[in-house]
């Protein structure tokens, strides 16, 4: 599989990309709407070779920990810090995002309690099994490649019959952001890559309207250097074509029907609803609550917990994350970026997560960087 | 988030749960998401879980796909 890091072909690939630009005669805007894209572009040196090329990369809303507003992490420290004998269990990222009252990782639980920092949701249900005098409440943020090993955990939960577990759930589906993106009309774009652990599960169809009803191609990409300018090739011959659509780049991964049984799994356990994200606001049906089947292992009923009025603001008056995220600024142009807001001491989620257009920024593109 | 890394299963045991290997690594993994895996399968794991199977054959197109641009860029390697 050495092809798909090997440099000479990447060299091949960006003359490739460098022609059709020039067919086009313009330059082209494309967002990627996944971290792990990003990852792979800073990580490998790949953006200043797009843009010597005539590609514009920007970052989307790919990053669901960036996406999450304060208030499911307000709620979540809430738990942590109010409710003795209470089990915060969550993916690493999400434990130390910043909010006006400190992060998860930061504040004191209260007796008893305590954070558990998870790789996979079913260690939720062992720590619920091991401790069954404690509350264990899953935080668990993600889009449709983390949901269905939620759903799954939480009828692992019901077929234990256990009624010391719940879940907090920040979880954000990817099509209808695009639209968001694509009616608020704030950036020009020419074409998307379409995130491809996402599209695992969901296949083409939730993509199409992007080709036929705002015009533009996209294609589902790996996450390989030469997946990604297979991708962004496949862009530009529907550009050149004039034929926008869904492609598929990522076939060894993405049947383009998607996961059918993990698509089951999540319909049977959740809903959609009207969800705010940071940065873009409310969009019609963008989460997921669980059915009435599985409210009972709802943890904002069962704690009470308000995260439905979530206005999706910043966490600091001067971070700018929310631009950010909707592809209108660069890091680089947030005036926090790297002075103040840093790694080890981030101002908003996007310098937190390891996904995070600001920290990926900070670690492979800053200018005049210590070696 | 969305981080999924490919592995080899190497055995498949009761419940749905199995072991592969990533690089060396043997690391367990919940089968519950994909239909009728073998032992022997390549997948892509997240957060614990095989959510798919990657297709050998649509491998060999991408790499061989990489391997045409590169030879018609440089007839003589």
């Amino acid at each position: 599989m050495d092809e798909l890091r090997h440099g000479a072909i990447t060299a091949a690939l960006l003359r490739l990309v460098q022609q059709k630009t020039n067919r086009l005669g313009r330059r082209v805007r494309i967002m990627e709407v996944c971290g792990t894209h990003t990852m792979t572009v800073y990580r490998y040196g790949l953006n200043p070779l797009l843009q010597a090329s005539g590609i514009d990369l920007l970052s989307g809303p790919g990053c669901p920990v960036c996406i999450t507003p304060d208030e499911y992490h307000e709620a979540a420290i809430a738990l942590l810090t109010q409710r003795p004998r209470t089990t915060v269990a969550s993916f690493g990222d999400m434990t130390r995002v910043p909010t006006s009252q400190g992060s998860l990782q930061t504040v004191v639980p209260a007796p008893g309690s305590r954070l558990r920092i998870i790789y996979s949701p079913l260690e939720a249900i062992d720590l619920a099994m091991t401790h069954p005098e404690d509350e264990v409440v899953l935080f668990a943020a993600g889009f449709e490649t983390t949901i269905p090993s939620i759903a799954l955990t939480v009828k692992e939960a019901r077929k234990r019959g256990l009624l010391n577990f719940s879940l907090l759930a920040a979880l954000w589906l990817i099509p209808p952001p695009l639209r968001a993106i694509l009616q608020a009309g704030e950036v020009a774009l020419d074409g998307f890559l379409y995130p491809g652990h996402v599209s695992t599960i969901i296949g083409c169809a939730p993509y199409r309207f992007v080709a036929e009803e705002f015009g533009l191609p996209g294609t589902i990409t790996g996450f390989e250097p030469n997946d990604v300018l297979l991708g962004i090739i496949s862009i530009l011959d529907q550009l050149l074509a004039n034929k926008p659509g869904v492609e598929v780049e990522y076939r060894r991964a993405v049947p383009a029907e998607g996961n059918q049984r993990a698509l089951r799994v999540m319909a049977e356990v959740f809903e959609p609803k009207d969800a705010v994200w940071r940065g873009l606001g409310l969009i019609p049906s963008s989460g997921l609550r669980l059915r009435s089947e599985y409210q009972d292992f709802d943890a904002s009923s069962r704690f009470s917990l308000d995260v439905t009025s979530a206005r999706g603001e910043k966490s600091h008056p001067a971070c700018r994350c929310g631009e950010v995220l909707r592809g209108l600024l660069q890091p680089e142009e947030c005036p926090l970026f790297g002075a103040s807001c840093r790694p080890e001491s981030p101002y908003g989620p996007c310098m937190v997560s390891y996904e995070g257009a600001c920290l990926i920024h900070f670690k492979y593109n800053r200018p005049g960087k210590e070696k | 988030m969305c981080l999924g890394i490919p592995a080899k299963i190497i055995s498949i045991e009761e419940g749905n749960t199995g072991k592969a290997d990533y690089l060396g690594t043997k690391v367990k993994v919940n089968l519950s998401l994909l239909d009728e895996i073998k032992v022997g399968d390549w997948v892509i794991i997240h957060a614990g879980f095989a959510i798919s199977r990657l297709d050998e054959a649509e491998a060999q197109e991408t790499l061989n796909l990489l391997r045409e641009i590169a030879s018609q860029e440089n007839p003589d390697s």
